[in-house]
């Protein structure tokens, strides 16, 4: 299926200009794949840093007894892993992703505000280093958990003010991006490309930046709260000047609980992008996709308080958050059944980004049940801040927006890049991932329930065979991960050496645009406007 | 895929199977002891059970479909794309399961928030690291640290094997003790981070939040020992502050307030006693080792840009009053240890500081001038 809009006159007074030449090309450039290239690769490389320090959290817990690091450095660890990996590797990935792919997927020669673009690239290197350097202060790194809870979040020695500022540069630069992102959708979408009409991956990005840009003020007004407690004797926070250290929780709740979705909405955006294409069929509930996403993104408003269940809540507060969390089950089951009914009499192939994905519908619904179990918020008072809730967090955040990350790398790097990566490979790499991802966080299930609180680094005896077992995945897991970096090393370098169409997977230029493009595609991606509008995903 | 669906059907049928076939190799939650706590299991059951249906229903149609309608087998795609009918169906049942679990959670809510009617009082205070109990009706108070044993294994790189010790973790050198059948409400504070009190036989955990407080209870059938673990990150050693309640029979637990108030009416004749330096001292390296050392190092070489080391300290080894003035009142991170530790403890712990871990003053303190110096303190600024 396909519409036909009306030819535009062409203007043919542009002037084909490349790349700046050498290094100075990715400092300068406003280019959105070259800054889109560098969120990715930024983003591969923070996820192989947080990576280490995951490995070192689990190598310390593979056995009972304080083996390798003493507890304070593995309280940073826990905080800088999860602040490393959430700031630094999934959400600059999916700008990263959203750079390269939303001005093909629309019909636009660029973003709508490239130089802002470059900016808020390199606010967001300026941010994560700053992070970084505070492992190297006195008094470590934060330790208090990503969620900087007040009062131990104060205990915080040197390193304090830098994170806090270094939130504010990587809230600044996720709005900057954000609003990019929104200008470009409505402003730069080719002739035809009505709302409904665009590509699924553009519909789960826009309302994505809606949530950021409600969020990060908040974020970060909450951590300046923290910084004028800790430095300008004000008292948000503590009780002895009429404060509140739950007051805090809430804030960071209003702002962490769209943050979660803020990584899942655009990873439910690739799923529906890839699983037509591998099942020759259009989207099953194209329209149900898109109300059902904004209908998450609204509901993760109004859920925060479910992550304070035992905070000590009036009984209204508890039952009003129970129920409003479980509404979430709804439209989020919406999703996965028409996943499954987009699978449902196509006619499959079983290319790596295809596995991926479908590794993601399960294992991402694996996770959705125990958010699920959770939400009951009696039930909670048991699985609060036990191992059952890592296992859950890291349900919907490895196998689903990590494993959808991979996925999205297969599908479009030979577009990209014009090379085939080596099929071969990619399956190894995924059987080792989703066979490794699932030793590493299945047990932490068992190990919750049985009663193991998270952030402990030592445990007590009867918790020794499953952390074992634990790590051993986890050590698989960050080995196999070296594969995709080969991969992709290897297809920029040439890959298969096979010479890839500009439709790349059979049919794909009936799903979207970007198939209609050489491959690789050219610098300014459409000069003119293109005047067929794909509509199979539709 | 196939090969996955073997790995979690295995692992299901392990978490269902092996929970009731070894008790100490749990892969469930667990039933606990109390009432609300079997409540809270059946609940957790129910919608781990609809969660399995669920998933059987959801796995089992994308299973099929994954290995009928391939392109290898020659499956020609079908091109449909939306029924209204299909999507109100899948919209409507689950709406209509959330409605029948939150009626049975909403009732299990209830039952656990309340605490009306409660025949006794506890006050539980989080503290980095440890816990403070104060029995409300018959003013018996202590604190409840991690025990010696497991104390001496998780120190970096000590080279004693953690299964030598019982309970390893899971021990405290002074228990929580409670009357079985009665009800009991607990009031949760603390006085320094955010902690949470957890015991999972109990069937529920509470924050301790400093400045406020927090209310929760229990009534516990059967005697027996109960044990668990602060679940709020409250620092370095959150790891290491783990909760024992034994609970015991209505004549077995007044024998036991009698004993603690025999205790309480010792310690106060012991402080007004001379005691000798040797004594002091003696006595003071276990109080150091309990309530000084997570901080301060077992050595008293402290942690660099964090805690102050104690050895060749300019106040351990300055004017003996001010360092009593700044461990009474507190100083920043450190607790004010007037309020925590008896005058005995107090004078030993002094003492022990003076002429131990690398220092010699030479010079002591008596608890009885302790007793005089604490009551010459006002009351430190806390709401309470």
């Amino acid at each position: 299926m396909s519409a036909v809009v009306a030819e535009h006159d062409a203007h043919h007074d542009h002037h084909e200009h490349g790349p700046a030449k050498g290094l100075l090309r990715w400092v300068i450039t406003t280019n959105h794949k070259d800054i889109g290239t560098l969120y990715l690769l930024f983003a591969l490389t923070m996820f192989f840093v947080g990576g280490a320090m995951a490995m070192v959290i689990r190598a310390e817990l593979f056995e009972p007894g304080m083996q390798f690091v003493n507890p304070q450095f593995f309280n940073s660890m826990t905080t800088m892993h999860a602040l490393v990996m959430v700031f630094g590797a999934v959400m600059p990935a999916f700008v990263g992703l959203a750079n390269w792919m939303i001005p093909m997927m629309i019909g636009a020669p660029d973003m709508a505000l490239p130089r802002m673009n470059n900016m808020s690239f390199w606010l967001l290197v300026a941010g994560v280093l700053l992070l970084a350097s505070t492992l190297f202060m006195e008094g470590g790194a934060p330790a208090s958990g990503w969620t900087l809870y007040p009062p131990l979040v104060l205990q915080t020695g040197k390193a304090l003010p830098f994170a806090i500022f270094s939130v504010h540069l990587l809230g600044i630069s996720s709005i900057m991006g954000a609003i990019n992102i929104i200008a470009t959708i409505f402003n730069m979408r080719a002739p035809g490309m009505t709302l409904m009409k665009m590509p699924m991956f553009v519909w789960t990005w826009l309302i994505t930046a809606f949530l950021l840009i409600a969020i990060m003020p908040v974020f970060a007004g909450a951590v300046t709260m923290l910084l004028t407690d800790k430095f300008f004797n004000t008292s948000f926070f503590d009780a002895a000047g009429g404060g509140d250290p739950v007051l805090y929780q809430h804030i960071f709740w209003f702002f962490g609980h769209p943050e979660v979705y803020v990584m899942i909405l655009p990873t439910f955006g690739v799923a529906s992008t890839i699983i037509p294409v591998f099942a020759r069929k259009p989207l099953f509930g194209y329209s149900s996709m898109v109300y059902a996403t904004a209908s998450i993104a609204f509901l993760s408003f109004i859920v925060w308080a479910h992550h304070m269940f035992t905070v000590g809540m009036p009984i209204a507060g508890e039952l009003y958050f129970m129920y409003a969390t479980m509404l979430i089950a709804i439209p989020t089951g919406v999703k996965v059944f028409n996943w499954t009914a987009t699978m449902w009499k196509g006619s499959m192939t079983f290319e790596t980004p295809m596995l991926f994905s479908i590794a993601f519908v399960v294992l991402f619904t694996m996770g959705g049940f125990t958010g699920l179990m959770m939400s009951v918020a009696p039930v909670d008072f048991q699985y609060h801040d036990t191992y059952f809730i890592v296992a859950h967090f890291h349900y919907t955040l490895v196998p689903a927006s990590v494993f959808i990350l991979m996925a999205a790398g297969y599908f479009w790097l030979p577009k990209w890049t014009g090379h085939m990566y080596d099929e071969r490979i990619g399956r190894l790499h995924f059987w080792l991932s989703v066979v490794s991802v699932n030793i590493l966080f299945f047990p932490q299930h068992f190990l919750g329930l049985a009663g193991m609180p998270r952030r402990i680094p030592d445990y007590a005896v009867q918790f020794a065979d499953w952390n074992m077992i634990s790590s051993i995945g986890g050590f698989i897991f960050g080995a196999s991960q070296l594969l995709f970096l080969y991969i992709v090393i290897d297809t920029i370098k040439g890959g298969t050496g096979e010479k890839v169409t500009d439709e790349v997977w059979e049919d794909a230029a009936k799903h979207s645009l970007e198939w209609t493009l050489p491959s690789p595609p050219p610098y300014h991606s459409f000069t003119t406007p293109p005047t067929v509008i794909p509509t199979e995903h539709i | 895929m196939k090969k996955t669906k073997q790995l979690f059907a295995g692992l299901i049928l392990m978490a269902l199977g092996l929970g009731t076939a070894q008790a100490e190799y749990t892969l469930n939650l667990m039933r606990g002891v109390t009432k609300v706590s079997n409540d809270i299991y059946d609940l957790h059951m129910l919608i781990l059970w609809i969660c399995v249906f669920i998933g059987i229903g959801v796995f089992g149609t994308m299973f099929y479909s994954i290995y009928h309608h391939r392109k290898s087998r020659g499956h020609k795609a079908e091109q449909f794309h939306e029924n209204t009918t299909v999507e109100i169906i899948w919209t409507i049942i689950p709406t209509l399961i959330l409605i029948g679990m939150a009626i049975p959670a909403t009732k299990a809510m209830i039952e656990l928030d309340d605490v009306q009617e409660s025949e006794m009082s506890i006050k539980v205070t989080g503290h980095q690291w440890k816990w403070e109990y104060e029995y409300l009706d018959n003013g018996i108070h202590f604190f409840s640290s991690l025990d010696e044993a497991s104390n001496k294994v998780r120190q970096v790189g000590s080279g004693i094997d953690p299964r030598s010790v019982p309970h390893y973790l899971l021990n405290v050198d002074k228990p929580l003790v409670i009357p079985t059948k009665k009800k009991i409400r607990f009031v949760f504070t603390s006085a320094d981070v955010i902690h949470s009190w957890w015991v999972p036989d109990l069937g529920w955990k509470k924050d301790t939040n400093p400045g406020f407080i927090n209310e929760s209870w229990t009534s516990v059938d059967e005697p027996g020992t109960y044990r668990g673990q602060c679940t709020e990150l409250c620092g370095k050693d959150h790891g290491f502050m783990p909760i024992v309640v034994i609970a015991m029979n209505e004549p077995d637990y007044n024998a036991w307030v009698e004993q603690q108030k025999a205790a309480i009416a010792a310690e106060a004749g012991s402080a007004s006693k001379q005691w000798t330096n040797e004594e002091l001292i003696a006595k003071g390296k276990s109080v150091y080792d309990t309530n000084c050392s997570s901080c301060h190092m077992a050595d008293g070489a402290g942690l660099s840009g964090t805690f102050p080391a104690i050895t060749a300290s300019k106040v351990v080894t300055g004017d003996i009053n001010a360092q009593v003035k700044l461990m009474l009142d507190g100083k920043g991170m450190m607790p004010a240890f007037g309020k925590i530790l008896s005058p005995v403890d107090f004078a030993a712990v002094v003492t022990y500081t003076r002429n131990g871990l690398g220092n010699s003053v030479g010079d002591s303190i008596q608890p009885s001038a302790i007793q005089t110096l604490q009551s010459a303190t006002p009351a430190a600024g806390k709401n309470e």
